[in-house]
């Protein structure tokens, strides 16, 4: 049955509100407005003012207050509008949840739910497109999730809130609208996913793709569209940026012993340049045929044109050259250094020709 | 001796309130001596925490609360033990008051495995029950109250929090998102703003616009209390109780008070003030002085009495502090004790890949 990823989480919501009597749900718009996304429709008029809350515009304050909520016992779900609004707030979300279970010896747990969209929404802009996965799985005393379809928004959101530990989900608002199959087990209400467990989307043997949230959905187009050449992907999808799943990473490498992560995040000290990390450091990285390449966002903020923001994010051409670059292990072609001079980019009449299919 | 005494208090100044605390109030013998003991312990803590800081024992960061006991043991005497507490890092007496031991405190500020937070907290990072920290981030611990308040009104236990700042935080913005909420939503509340003068080095007049912090909640009623009276503090605090439990929402309660040493121990305390101020509030505003002459003077207690705890006072802090030195430090596996509550992380890394370590659950779970 069809389900979009919006329903999902609002089902994870009102099962778990109906479940547990100290859930609640605070932030913008969440009540009245049923929640600027939607996510939250309906729930405040099933609940009430009590475990429904809208609060001003005010990140760092209703941040805080969520956490202190969860340092006296109850599980709040506190919504950011989006993620970039988190960075008002983000001081609390790491200093006061993230540290206090271990600066207090385990004395004061903090089970609360930071959730909201992130990433890169459609023509909103530098200061609204930004994936916050790296910068939020950085943190031990945080478990982050990164859901992509609907199975994993509604699973992965009921176990964020049963979770004893404050749990960062990245939610992301392109794929809100997306409907996907839900069995009937994803339907009911005790469905829980595990948190820390990948989920391989696809089988394949040619090549590994890690990816997570929207993504995945990349990833997926690029490997339908190379299935038609005869490579077969294995496509992961994380699901938990952390507790990161390397070992269903190493697997899959040690299959394919090639690997290409996509994300749409920045580059530097990305979720890629951490999975990349983890296989040099394992005996994965013997299993490599070919040196990893990262698909990540471009290494610039968010351009509001049309034409640059799709620049400026992964799309399937883009992963699906990776791969048959990664395949081909032609690695050095990239290995200069670009040279800018008069405001032409010189680098890219030198790229490759997937380079242009932007 | 007799069995109690009436004291008036200097008065309360009053913001958006009709009628403040009562400006008399009695005092019983039995209620003066527990006062004299506390306030006499939560000095003694902290001279023992500045000498252990100079011998190199106590590491980082150390905030003395030597001048400002009256605050914290005043309230304390008017709190239940269903209210709750949340302050900033001049946090050691309050920890003590709300029931860990000396030695809990001490052997926390030494990093000791006898230390409240097993000595992973360290000086400004200590909890107890109903006591959510010793907060090290300035103006963090205003929202985090108005949090523990609105858990205090979802479960209608008819508790109040304190959330105590000092008159740095009082210009932190979200201070201001924390009172608007706490109006908006009614929270029983107290944000206790202890003006000690100084934040760091920074006096008063040359931080705040406004240096009337009992007002500055604006729409927020607020009570202006002497701090260095502890029966003022008790009183404000009863009346603190009453009026968030009517159900008319948080209050703001400006305790001015005064601190002894520098801002942390790496503060003479001397660039920014002259050592004649701090010679003065000793010899004529000190609150322990003042309340022992009081209780004295009104035959409430007899010399031998406060002689007699001051011995007891010292003993106990003498002893733990021995203890706080000899005490090990928890074992190293505790690097990666209770990170997480529910871990799911397999292996811990540690400094490189082959240094994996293990998550350990040392608190126990239930």
């Amino acid at each position: 049955k069809p389900v979009t990823v919006r329903d999902a989480l609002n089902q994870a919501l009102d099962e778990e509100m109906a479940r547990d009597e100290t859930v609640f749900l605070l932030g913008e718009e969440v009540a009245q407005y049923d929640g600027a996304y939607k996510v939250s429709r309906g729930l405040w008029k099933k609940y009430g003012d009590k475990r429904v809350i809208d609060t001003p515009i005010t990140e760092a304050g209703f941040a805080g207050i969520a956490v202190g909520a969860a340092f006296a016992g109850l599980r709040p779900v506190c919504e950011f509008m989006t993620f970039n609004f988190s960075m008002q707030a983000i001081d609390h979300v790491i200093n006061s949840a993230a540290k206090t279970f271990y600066m207090s010896a385990g004395a004061v747990p903090v089970p609360v739910v930071f959730r909201g969209p992130n990433g890169a929404a459609a023509g909103v802009a530098a200061q609204h497109s930004q994936c916050f996965g790296a910068w939020y799985s950085h943190c031990p005393g945080l478990k982050v999730l990164m859901p992509y379809s609907s199975e994993d928004a509604k699973g992965l959101l009921k176990a964020a809130i049963r979770d004893p530990d404050p749990v960062v989900f990245l939610e992301d608002e392109i794929l809100y609208g997306v409907p996907f199959a839900m069995s009937d087990e994803a339907l009911a209400d005790d469905f829980v996913l595990p948190i820390g467990k990948a989920k391989v989307e696809r089988a394949g043997q040619h090549v590994t793709l890690v990816c997570a949230g929207k993504a995945t959905d990349t990833a997926l187009q690029a490997a339908n569209q190379l299935a038609g050449e005869g490579i077969e992907c294995e496509v992961i999808n994380l699901r938990s940026l952390r507790p990161l799943d390397f070992d269903t990473i190493a697997q899959s490498v040690a299959k394919t012993h090639h690997l290409v992560t996509v994300e749409q995040g920045w580059p530097q000290s990305g979720i890629g340049a951490e999975i990349c990390a983890r296989v040099m450091e394992s005996p994965a990285f013997f299993e490599l045929d070919a040196p990893a390449w990262r698909v990540s966002g471009a290494d610039v903020p968010m351009p509001y044109a049309r034409s640059l923001e799709t620049l400026a994010l992964p799309r399937p051409p883009d992963v699906a050259a990776a791969v048959r670059a990664v395949l081909a292990n032609r690695g050095e072609c990239f290995m200069h250094t670009p040279c800018l001079g008069e405001g032409t980019v010189v680098m890219w009449d030198s790229l490759p020709e997937w380079e242009h299919t932007h | 001796t007799k069995s109690e005494a009436t004291f008036e208090i200097k008065p309360y100044k009053l913001h958006k309130l009709e009628q403040g605390p009562a400006t008399s109030a009695t005092l019983s013998s039995e209620d003066a001596l527990k006062m004299y003991e506390k306030l006499a312990m939560l000095r003694r803590i902290e001279t023992a925490s500045g000498n252990l800081y100079k011998e190199k024992i106590i590491r980082g960061f150390c905030h003395l609360y030597s001048g400002q006991e009256a605050v914290a043991v005043g309230m304390r005497a008017a709190m239940r033990d269903v209210d709750s507490v949340i302050t900033a890092y001049r946090c050691h007496g309050w920890t003590h008051l709300m029931g860990v031991s000396v030695l809990g405190v001490l052997s926390e500020l030494t990093g000791r495995r006898t230390g409240c937070s097993r000595g992973k907290g360290g000086s400004m990072h200590l909890y107890g029950k109903n006591f959510y920290g010793g907060n090290g981030i300035v103006g963090a611990q205003a929202p985090l109250g108005a949090g523990i308040a609105l858990a205090h009104k979802y479960r209608a236990d008819g508790g109040v929090c304190f959330t105590l700042y000092g008159d740095g935080a009082a210009n932190q913005g979200q201070l201001f998102e924390a009172y608007n909420m706490a109006k908006l939503w009614d929270l029983p509340c107290v944000f206790v703003c202890e003006n000690n003068g100084y934040g760091m080095g920074t006096s008063v007049d040359r931080s705040s616009a406004s240096t009337d912090y009992y007002s500055r909640g604006d729409y927020v009623p607020g009570i202006w209390v002497d701090g260095m009276d502890v029966i003022a503090t008790r009183e404000a605090t009863r009346y603190a109780i009453d009026y968030c439990n009517s159900g008319k929402g948080p209050l703001v309660m400006e305790m001015e008070t005064y601190r002894y040493s520098g801002h942390s121990m790496s503060d003479p305390g001397t660039s920014y003030r002259t050592r004649d101020e701090v010679q003065e509030v000793r010899q004529t505003r000190d609150p322990i002085t003042s309340f022992k002459e009081k209780i004295l003077s009104r035959e409430l207690v007899t010399p031998d009495q406060l002689k007699e705890i001051d011995a007891q006072v010292r003993k106990e802090v003498d002893e733990a502090t021995k203890q706080a030195k000899t005490e090990p430090e928890v074992g190293v596996e505790e690097l990666t004790g209770d990170i997480y509550r529910n871990n799911l992380e397999t292996l811990i890394r540690g400094l490189h890949p082959a240094a994996p370590l293990q998550h350990y659950e040392v608190a126990p779970r239930n």
